[in-house]
């Protein structure tokens, strides 16, 4: 049961590209108790539609009534689970670090074998960007917190199926 | 043509089939009511006291009728005095739509005079809502609103207009009357699974619940009863979709539900549900709910098969459609075994019954209690009559008690169990089905929204108003005898309110009741007059709605009260 609880999971949905659907769609969520990791929202390949792509952790009734519930939202054209094994996802972190001489090279270790980039340097502190799947982003932080982390922000996870198909047209 | 938006809303409406409409106005819908004045002949317009009674009231039409209700408020309180009566429809999933104003675009976001975000407010209890900032998208969202309100399972829609769109001018065409959303059909393999647990069972138990009214299958239900040997029960919602008289009608089970009907489902091994959602009130404890039975879940919201109860096999899809399709492909079957062991159940039924007749007899004949009440009722009462209820004990002893004969008969709050919603709900289906009303509510319930008094007096409403009068809130008072060690924390009313002097005050007779014999002649009275007509009727403070399941409990847990008076 604990296992279960604790899968992850990622779903993809199209909604009209309209005023107020992100909140119809994080309105029901709350109402229904469903508690998220991640939220992103951005433009698709049809003007008329946006992509959400929300990652949270639950069972599988969670995860069904989860589909369900969005299915019912009159703003939501489709909704489909993305299967981890059949998908690709990825998320974006920027994290400024001390740059403290003491563990510059450490630094500049990590950031080229996790193969990120530094963005911005100064004397007091670096900025590094860095994409990849939930588990490399944070394992990437893991290594970075010894050296102290000033602030960072991440995107959530975006995340597309694998092959030539399209969801809107599935 | 070129139409402002005000005229938009009622040329709209009325291209939609709606002859009456519940509402108050303000300052934010003056031009829609500007229209409504000219437009007197083509669309009635019913003036409630309080906006909760205009919503309340489309409701009860929609209950009473089967036609979208409609309701009508102005931005702010106004708006905001519909949402109970919008949550209420939400819950027990009732067509309305409802209509607000607010203020001109130009103000919205400033904390306006009377500006409230009303889409907002009403998001999660709306099956959709819309706020019009242009008069262009205007008929349109009307349209797809009563679409949505009529389609599939139905619910409330919301259509906020700013004052500005009211009056900004476009080209309005009348369309016709927008069609259902077309319902999707069962998967055959579905079907034939369904035929196979109903084929295999012994003791089938039919389930329905406010699905089998809106859909209208109630004759082939009752057919199919008979076809297989089984059981009908159902939930509050489901309350006069099957003739009370009906020989395998077992009636309401659940929390206060009959013990036969109760029992039955707990010993059923296959429940087939109908237009259900095995909510809490009816399950009891969920990990104890029927768990020798198979179970059957036909329903048209794909988010309601597997949410409360998980089911063996949900089929989803257009209700009638699957359920004719399953019903024809059923073995005609005789399950004797089962016919015994209903009658075991029935059998017990009525010793309960009688144990507590014997208790009142000893009390005294000139006690006014809940079945005696309901003696008088259904004596009087015909198959056409409308019978509305408040929330609270009153509610279930009509759910228990009362006689229906034919369907969209019971207009109650079930989900949201809503105290106030009686007057207003029974004002609206008096006014829609044109039949004698009788409401039935408490002294508790009727003193929420008692100024509807003067709406039914106004449209000379044909609505009996009986208050079962216990001086108490009756059901919060029965859990803290129960289970808070008789700790009446609030729950005595004691108040002085004289509601003979109140109905006359508001125009209408009113009389108060203390024998049996005084509320059978009076109620007759009440029935025979045209309009309304107020009864206040005393009844005993500590009686209690049995059977019962304590809370957490489950069927095996069941108080029926012979324990008591053994």
């Amino acid at each position: 049961m604990d296992k279960a609880m604790n899968d992850k999971f990622v779903i993809a949905v199209y909604v009209e590209n309209k005023f107020g659907v992100l909140t119809r769609v994080t309105s029901m969520f709350t109402r229904r108790g469903f508690n998220i990791d991640t939220l992103t929202v951005g433009e698709t390949e049809n003007p008329k539609y946006s992509r959400i792509t929300i990652s949270m952790s639950g069972d599988g009734y969670a995860r069904e009534q989860m589909i369900n519930q969005l299915r019912k939202l009159h703003n939501v054209k489709k909704v489909e689970y993305l299967d981890r094994d059949e998908s690709l996802s990825r998320e974006l972190l920027l994290i400024k670090i001390k740059n403290d001489p003491a563990y510059r090279q450490d630094v500049l270790s990590a950031v080229d074998i996790f193969r990120s980039k530094i963005i911005d340097y100064s004397t007091e502190a670096l900025c590094i960007e860095i994409t990849g799947e939930t588990s490399k982003i944070n394992a990437f932080i893991e290594i970075l917190k010894p050296y102290g982390i000033i602030e960072m922000c991440r995107t959530g996870v975006v995340a597309l199926e694998r092959g030539a198909t399209s969801m809107l047209k599935k | 043509m070129k139409l402002t938006g005000a005229q938009i809303i009622v040329e709209t409406l009325i291209e939609q089939g709606v002859t009456d409409v519940f509402g108050y106005p303000g300052g934010q819908v003056l031009n829609i009511y500007d229209e409504l004045y000219k437009n007197s002949d083509r669309i009635n317009h019913i003036l409630t006291a309080h906006e909760q009674g205009a919503a309340h009231a489309a409701d009860g039409y929609f209950r009473g009728t089967g036609k979208t209700g409609v309701c009508i408020a102005t931005s702010g309180p106004g708006a905001t005095n519909l949402v109970t009566g919008i949550a209420t429809a939400m819950l027990d999933s009732v067509a309305m739509v409802a209509i607000t104003g607010n203020v001109s675009c130009n103000l919205i976001g400033k904390d306006s005079f009377q500006e409230i975000d009303i889409t907002g407010i009403t998001l999660p209890i709306t099956k959709h809502n819309y706020f019009v900032n242009d008069v262009n998208d205007l008929a349109d969202s009307i349209r797809e609103a009563f679409k949505i309100a009529r389609s599939g399972r139905p619910g409330p829609v919301l259509i906020d207009v700013p004052k500005d769109v009211q009056c900004a001018v476009c080209d309005y065409e009348p369309q016709p009357k927008q069609e259902r959303y077309p319902l999707p059909k069962a998967k055959e393999s579905d079907i034939e699974k369904a035929v196979q647990l109903i084929n295999e069972c012994k003791r089938p138990y039919i389930y329905i619940g406010g699905g089998v009214i809106g859909t209208e299958i109630y004759e082939d239900v009752k057919k199919f009863a008979d076809k297989i040997d089984a059981v009908i029960g159902c939930t509050l919602m489901g309350i006069s979709a099957i003739p009370t008289d009906c020989e395998r009608f077992l009636g309401m089970q659940g929390m206060h539900g009959h013990y036969a009907s109760s029992q039955a489902l707990n010993h059923a091994d296959l429940i087939f549900g109908i237009g259900i959602r095995f909510s809490d009130r009816a399950t009891g404890n969920k990990s104890k709910f029927a768990v020798t039975a198979k179970k059957i879940q036909l329903d048209i919201d794909f988010a309601e098969i597997n949410k409360n109860i998980t089911v063996d096999l949900g089929v989803l899809g257009d209700v009638a459609d699957a359920f004719r399709r399953i019903a024809d492909k059923c073995e005609q079957k005789s399950r004797p075994e089962w016919a015994e062991t209903i009658a075991v159940f029935k059998a017990k039924e009525k010793e309960i019954d009688g144990v507590r007749r014997q208790r009142e007899e000893k009390a005294g004949k000139d006690i006014i209690f809940p079945d005696r009440f309901f003696d008088i009722i259904n004596s009087v009462i015909d198959p056409d009559t409308v019978i509305a209820t408040d929330v609270g004990q009153h509610q279930m002893w009509t759910a228990q008690y009362c006689k229906f004969a034919k369907t969209r008969k019971f207009v109650s709050s079930g989900g949201l169990g809503t105290m106030g919603f009686g007057l207003g709900a029974a004002i609206g289906a008096a006014i829609g089905s044109k039949d004698k009303t009788v409401l039935i509510t408490g002294d508790g319930s009727f003193g929420m929204n008692l100024n509807e008094l003067a709406t039914a007096v106004s449209y000379n409403a044909n609505v009996v108003i009986v208050i079962m009068n216990n001086g108490v809130l009756g059901m919060v008072r029965q859990w803290q005898t129960l289970f808070y060690n008789k700790h009446y924390s609030n729950t005595t009313l004691n108040r002085k309110t004289d509601f003979v002097k109140l109905a006359e005050a508001f125009g209408l007779k009113g009389v108060r009741t203390t024998t049996p014999e005084e509320f059978e002649k009076e109620f007759k009275a009440a029935f025979d007059t045209n309009g309304p007509v107020l009864i206040d009727c005393v009844i005993p403070s500590d009686e209690f709605v049995l059977p019962m399941l304590p809370p957490g409990g489950s069927m095996d847990d069941m108080i029926t009260g012979e324990e008591t008076e053994a």
